[in-house]
Order: structure tokens, then sequence, then C-alpha cells
């Protein structure tokens, strides 16, 4: 593990070492990697915030490569990494467009906790009325239907199904308007 | 010390048995005859079986040690012709009623006749280190075990920082047993190898054979539990919990015979690929004793509502998947089957439980005394929600993810709350917004003063957020926290953390085990040296300046059992510094610190009695220790160390 810059006779051999990184990488490499660092100077407080700040981040970046740290057994970390390849990260964030609108908008789905909470959040968001939501006619009475996307891809009106299974696989919302949005549950 | 100790104490004993026969009413507390006992959870275990194995009988001889009590200088005091002296058989009663190892070793040090008693009415052993002793020396010593709790790997085996290969392989004592215990009813075993050629061998050669309990252990697959399945005709207790097995499907639930109807216990909760829901079912309406079930993630909500509505009486609980969209009538069902179940007192499992879903569950947390949410990551309002209806509880895991906010709500709704749990819900996510802070850990310490118990994965804390924590809870018993960066200091001060773990010691006196982290100097083992004189376990890392450090605990932590130490600054001086300590501990572990094979050598030469193995690290330094595990024991170094652990000798 080279680290510092040697002078021996007065020569900066490592300056003049022809290598493929970038100039000056070769210096960090006392920062991060606390693993085998076992002479630990007295340790100071850090004086510099910018300092300190770089401290932790090479130090982040090490943490994940440190054998059993944090100190969690295997059946534990192996739940929370199956829950997390499933997407609950904190916040679900989606984008929602409306046709003719300059430009989209994002919201968080956990904020809302049924459908007409976040129906009304749409409305206030993009001033529009999206009408009445029925199963068998779907939104009556209004030229704007919200409308998802969801895993498989598919264009699906919102309302129809139980409102956990929509937070899970809606990726993104659309409130289509106009002639585009007949056939989609206006009428039979 | 103990002998001598033991020696005053039981003298006033033996007077007053002269005036009663019913001395037993004069131990410490005990529980029921152990051929009924329920089972004892692991960390309430003491380990004193061990002591009674080792000193004060130096010459431990073939014979089992009697000859050692012959030269007993307090023989003396109580004389064979003595006319009050009790017949063997009333004293082994008498003595059977004594369940606690610490009453056990105590009393088997009292005089030849309460030693051969005790032996003999011993039925249950637990040893806290396989390799300390011997099966044969074991049998030897209590000739009557129906129940045995053995302890394996090293603790830190549960992070990867243990070869797979180690050892620990439960093979050999159930060979020992085979022959002198063919009665055997329970084995517990944690953090052991166990082969499905083991579990088949258990299954086929004890007929008697009750209670199987393995945590933590590897080596074995579900063609093993396959075998108990099918062999154990009288099994009451089948509890798995896992990393490491071969999962083969699960064909080996079907294994149980239809008649087979004495399960109390099933626990397959760690377990990952499908059983079939309808054997479960069955096997579940036939057992009417049973009393705990934790099922795995592959039982489905509608499948857990129809085996609590068979079996009502369940006093815990480990649900599977939790996150299923559910009817509304789907919903009622399963509530009304909860409010079937009026005995829970224990909850745990509910996977990826949403909100919806946990309200389900509300009908049966009257009496709930354990909760164990840390399968799924809850919002603080959704805990919030939930924790008025659990009046009674004393224990919660959760996970981080409920936030400061969902700290308060514990604080302001579990007054009898004894031992909370944080875990990281994503221990790598450095950004993790509303995780736990040193407030949340605070507002739980202001509404639960019962609190003895806490272990706390954080991002950050201060040391006075400590010092809060610990003048609300004086009476601490566990202390671990865990700020995850490591050498992280105040983050308020940018001060080292030392005046928190000092404040721990200072009012904790009945502290028993703590865990430290954050950035600490050799201030933090000064204290505790001073302080803790109770501590048994004792966990640090990356901390430290300097030898001093860990000198400081070994000079003044007179019960210190458990010393487990990484990436610390201590050399061989600081090995050194327990010589005279390390044959009163359990084990001694570590790693990545400055210890040399030569400093190694030195322990193992002076301290005869005790193994010193060296984990070798490919391409590391020929002289480095890089994982040291020492320990005491009475069966000589190991015989079955693989290439990479060398038990190091003094040549």
């Amino acid at each position: 593990m080279e680290g510092g810059v040697a002078y021996e006779n007065g020569l900066n051999f490592k300056a003049t070492e022809l290598t493929l990184g970038l100039p000056g990488s070769g210096e960090t490499e006392g920062q991060g990697g606390v693993r085998n660092n076992n002479k630990r100077p007295m340790p100071t407080p850090e004086t510099n915030e910018e300092e300190s700040q770089a401290h932790k981040a090479a130090d982040r970046g090490s943490r994940a490569q440190i054998v059993g740290w944090p100190p969690i057994r295997s059946y534990r970390k192996n739940s929370l990494q199956a829950k997390n390849s499933e997407g609950e990260a904190s916040g679900m964030y989606v984008k929602v467009s409306m046709d003719g609108a300059p430009y989209l908008r994002k919201i968080d789905l956990k904020v809302y906790r049924d459908y007409p909470e976040l129906l009304k959040a749409l409305e206030a968001m993009f001033k529009f009325a999206a009408g009445v939501y029925s199963e068998r006619e779907g939104y009556k009475g209004s030229e704007y239907v919200p409308t998802y996307e969801d895993k498989d891809g598919d264009w699906m009106l919102v309302g129809d199904v139980p409102w956990d299974m929509f937070m899970s696989s809606c990726k993104r919302l659309r409130i289509m308007k106009g002639s585009e949005a007949r056939g989609l549950g206006c009428g039979v | 010390h103990l002998f001598i100790h033991s020696i005053s104490i039981f003298q006033a004993v033996l007077i007053i048995l002269h005036l009663s026969p019913f001395g037993s009413l004069l131990f410490s507390p005990f529980s029921s005859h152990l051929s009924s006992s329920s089972p004892i959870p692991h960390r309430e275990r003491e380990s004193f079986d061990s002591e009674s194995l080792l000193s004060p009988f130096p010459q431990i001889s073939s014979s089992g040690g009697i000859s050692a009590m012959d030269r007993s200088p307090k023989r003396r005091s109580i004389s064979p012709d003595d006319a009050t002296r009790f017949p063997d058989e009333v004293l082994e009663r008498v003595l059977a009623l004594l369940d606690s190892p610490k009453d056990r070793s105590a009393v088997s040090l009292v005089c030849r006749d309460w030693y051969s008693a005790e032996s003999w009415s011993r039925r249950h052993v637990f040893i806290g280190n396989c390799y300390s002793v011997s099966p044969e020396i074991v049998a030897r010593r209590f000739p009557r075990i129906r129940s045995v709790t053995l302890k394996g790997k090293p603790r830190f085996s549960d992070f990867n920082l243990v070869p797979d290969n180690w050892g620990a392989d439960v093979h050999s004592w159930l060979l020992v047993f085979a022959s002198e215990y063919p009665f055997l009813e329970e084995l517990r075993l944690k953090r052991m190898r166990v082969t499905d050629e083991s579990l088949e061998f258990l299954a086929l050669n004890f007929p008697n054979f009750r209670a199987l309990s393995l945590l933590s252990c590897d080596g074995f697959s579900t063609g093993g539990l396959a075998s108990v399945a099918t062999h154990c005709k009288n099994l009451t207790e089948l509890d798995i919990q896992e990393n490491g097995i071969d999962d083969f499907g699960g064909e080996w639930l079907s294994c149980f015979p239809d008649n087979f109807n004495t399960l109390e216990v099933l626990n397959f909760s760690h377990l990952n690929t499908d059983v079939n829901p309808d054997v479960l079912e069955r096997l579940v309406s036939r057992c009417r004793s049973l009393k705990v079930l934790k099922v795995n993630r592959s039982i489905s909500l509608d499948c857990l509502q129809r085996l609590l509505v068979s079996a009502p009486q369940l006093t815990e609980l480990g649900a599977g998947s939790f996150s299923q969209e559910l009817t509304p009538r789907q919903h009622a069902d399963l509530e009304h089957a909860f409010g079937l179940c009026k005995n829970l007192s224990v909850l745990t499992g509910l996977w990826e439980a949403t909100a919806m879903n946990l309200s389900a569950v509300y009908p049966a947390c009257s009496r709930l005394s354990f909760l164990n949410l840390s399968y799924t990551a809850l919002q603080s309002q959704e805990l919030a929600s939930l924790l008025p209806h659990c009046p009674c509880l004393r224990r919660l895991w959760v996970l981080d993810s409920v936030g400061d906010k969902g700290l308060e709500a514990v604080g302001a709704n579990c007054p009898s709350l004894e031992e909370i749990r944080v875990f990281p819900a994503d221990p790598f996510d450095e950004d993790m917004i509303n995780a736990v802070t040193e407030s949340g850990i605070v507002a739980v310490s202001q509404g639960c003063p019962k609190l003895h118990y806490i272990l706390y994965f954080c991002r950050q804390m201060t040391n006075a957020a400590v010092a809060t924590v610990v003048r609300n809870c004086p009476d601490f018993t566990h202390f671990r926290l865990c700020i995850m960066n490591p050498g992280q200091p105040d983050h308020t001060t940018n001060q080292p953390m030392d005046e928190a773990f000092g404040s721990v010691v200072k009012t904790c006196k009945k502290l028993q085990r703590l865990s430290v982290s954050g950035l600490l100097t050799d201030l933090t083992f000064k204290y505790i040296g001073k302080y803790a004189k109770n501590m048994e376990t004792l966990s640090v890392a990356f901390a430290g300046s300097s030898d001093l450090g860990m000198q400081y605990v070994m000079e003044g932590c007179s019960k210190l059992r458990k010393l487990e130490i990484r990436d610390c600054p201590f050399g061989n001086a600081a090995l050194l510094s327990g010589l005279e300590k390390y044959e009163s501990m359990r084990s001694l572990w570590m790693s990545a610190c400055n210890v040399t094979m030569n400093g190694c050598r030195v322990l193992a030469r002076e301290m005869p009695r005790l193994n010193v193995e060296v984990m070798k690290e490919e391409g590391s330094d020929d002289c480095k220790a890089d994982k040291v595990y020492v320990y005491r024991t009475v069966a000589g170094p190991r015989r079955d160390a693989p290439p990479s652990v060398l038990t190091v000798s003094s040549l």
C-alpha cells in the first residue's frame, strides 16, 4: 500500500513514475480503508469542516468494504436486501404529466392514504376536475382522466385496484385529456 | 475465590439445615424440576457450569475429581460421622430442586457429599464454549444429563469474521451422548456446525428425544430436518433459527407422521422455501398443545388466518409475509382470527407489513409483552398507531425507519418497556433521512424508566444524550450502542465519546454487558476499568489509543468473562496484561489489532491451560497474529482445527 511521497536521495521518484492514474490520485490512500489501519494516531477533533466532510466521504466509501461492519447478522441483512430490491425506498416519488402542460411534476405517493386524497392533490396541482369515479364507467363528467403506467408498462385507469396494490405497481402518472381519454372508461 | 466465598455461605446454610430439612428454600430463586421445564432463553443462562468443570480442583483425575476433594482443607468442618448428616437420597432430592447453574456450581464445592449428590441430580448442563471441555469429561462429571446446551463459534462469526470450516462440529458430542446419555431429551445448539448426518444420528439414537433448538448453526439442509420429523416420535420442540442452511424444499414438514401430535414449539421462520400450507394446517390442528408457532415468509395471510382459527391457544406467534393485498372481507376475517388469540405474549415475523394489514393484529395485542417489528420498515405514524394497542409491552424491536418520531411514540405509549432494540433498515445508506438520532433514544428513556436493555444502531450521537439516557434509566444491565461510522466523534462538540460511556459505567451499577463505538480514547477504558465492576461482556471496535486501554479493562473489570475486540491499537503488552485473568474468563477475541505471534507464544507458555489460537489470513505477514482467540480449557489443544487455525504452543 503506497502512500505519501518518497524523497530518497532528494529525488521524487514517485512524481516521475509512469502510472495510468490521474495526477495526484496516488495520494489519497491514507484516508479511507480503516481495515488495515492499525497504527492510529491520537485522535484530534476536526477543525476544518471541509476536511472532515472529505474524511467522512472517504470513510463512507470504505464502510461498505469493512468486513463484518456494522455488526448485523446475516439473516437480518438478507431480509433487508430482499426488501430493498423491491424498490421500497423511503418516499415513493413518481412523475406526473398532464397533456398540454409545459412541464412535469413529481409527487410522493406515500404521503396519501387513499385515492380521494391523491385525486384532490392532483386536481389542486394541475387545476382540473377529475369527475366522479365508478368502477363501471370510470371518470364521468370530465374530459380529464387520471391514468398510470404499471410495472408491465400498461396504461391503467387510476382507481381500479386496491390502494396498496396501486402504490406498489405505479411507475408514473399521466392525466389524459380530450379525445385520447375517450375509450378509457368514459362510457361503455 | 469462588471456593472460599461459597464455603462461608454454605457453612451458614449448613447450620440452618441442621435445624430444618427444607434447606432448598434458602437458595436463590429456582423454578420447577427440570424434566418439565420450559425452554430457558439463551441469554439468561449463566456459564458457571464451565467453572465447576475447571478450578479449584487442579488435578481432576479420570475418576472425576473426587480424589482432589480429599485434600480440601475445608472438609474438616463436615465430619462423616456427624449424626445429622443427610442420607444421599434425601440430599439428592433436595438438590434436584435447584435450577440455577450458579447455585449448582456453588453447591458442588461445599463438600464431597454435596459434590456427588449435585452431580447425580443434575439434569441440564450448559457449556458456553464447546472446546473448553470434552464430551467424555462432561459425561464422567454428570452421569444423568437429560438436557444439553452447547455453544460453539466465537460471536464474531455472526459477522463473517471466522472462516467457514473453523470447527465446533456437534457430531463428536453426539457419539459420546449416544452411549452415555441415551435418554437425552433436549439439545440446544448455538453457533455449532451440524450436518444432516448428525441430525439423522440424533433422530435415530435417542428414543426419548423431545426438543431441538438450533440457533445460528450451519452445515445442514432441510434433509436433516426431514430425518428429525420422521423419526422423533415424541418431539415437542423444533426451533430452527438459521442462516447458512441448504434449502431443498418444504417436504420435510410432510415427514411428520399422520398420527404425530405432540408438538408444542415450531419455528421455521428463517427457512426460505415454500412449505405446503395444507400440511402445515393439518399439523397445527392436530397438535393441541402447540404454544409457539413461527412460520416463514412463504405462508400467506389466508393460511395464517386459518392457522390462528385452529390454534387460538398460541402464546407466541411469528407471522409470515404481511404485505399481501387483502379485500375488506379478508381483512375482517384476519382481524377476527387475531381476536381469537387471547394468550398471545410474543408477536414477530410480519415481513414487509403494510399499515393497512398491521391494523388486523390490534385485537391480539392487549397482552403482548414482546413485539418484534424488525422485519418491516415501518414509518413513525404506523408505529404510533400500533403502540396504544399494546399496553403491556416490555420488549420492542424495530427498524430505524420509524425515526425519532416513532421513538417518541414509544416513550409516550410504553411505560412498562424494559428492552428496546433499534436495527438499521439500510446500514449502508449514509444519507438516510428520518433515521434515528440521539433524540430518539432520549425520548424513549424519558418515557420508559424501567428500561434496562438497549441495542441502538445510529448514525450520530452525543455525550450529553447518553448521559441523559442513563440518568433517566440507571438500571441498565445491557447497553449496546453502535454508531455506525467507525471512529465518529460527538457530532455537536466534535469530542470523543469517552464521556458518554463514562456516564454509563458510573451510573449503571448493574451493567453486565457493554458495547462501545464512536471515537474513543484510552479514557473510555479507564472509566470502564474503574467503574464497571459487574460487567461480564465487553465488545470493542475501532477504539482506543494505546495498549493502556486494554490494560485498564483487564486490571479493573473483575467480573469480565467475554471480551471481543476488533481493529484497535492494542498489542502484545495489552494482551499479556490479562495473563492472570484469562482463566477466569470464557474467552478473548482480538482481530486486526497489533498482536504478534511472539506475544501469543508468550501467553501460551505462561498459561498452559489456555488454548491460544491464531487464524491466519492469506497473504499476511508471518509475524502478525491477525485473529487471536484465547479460551480456557480442560480438554487441551483442539484436534480438529483446520489448517488456517494454529494452536500456538510455547515451542
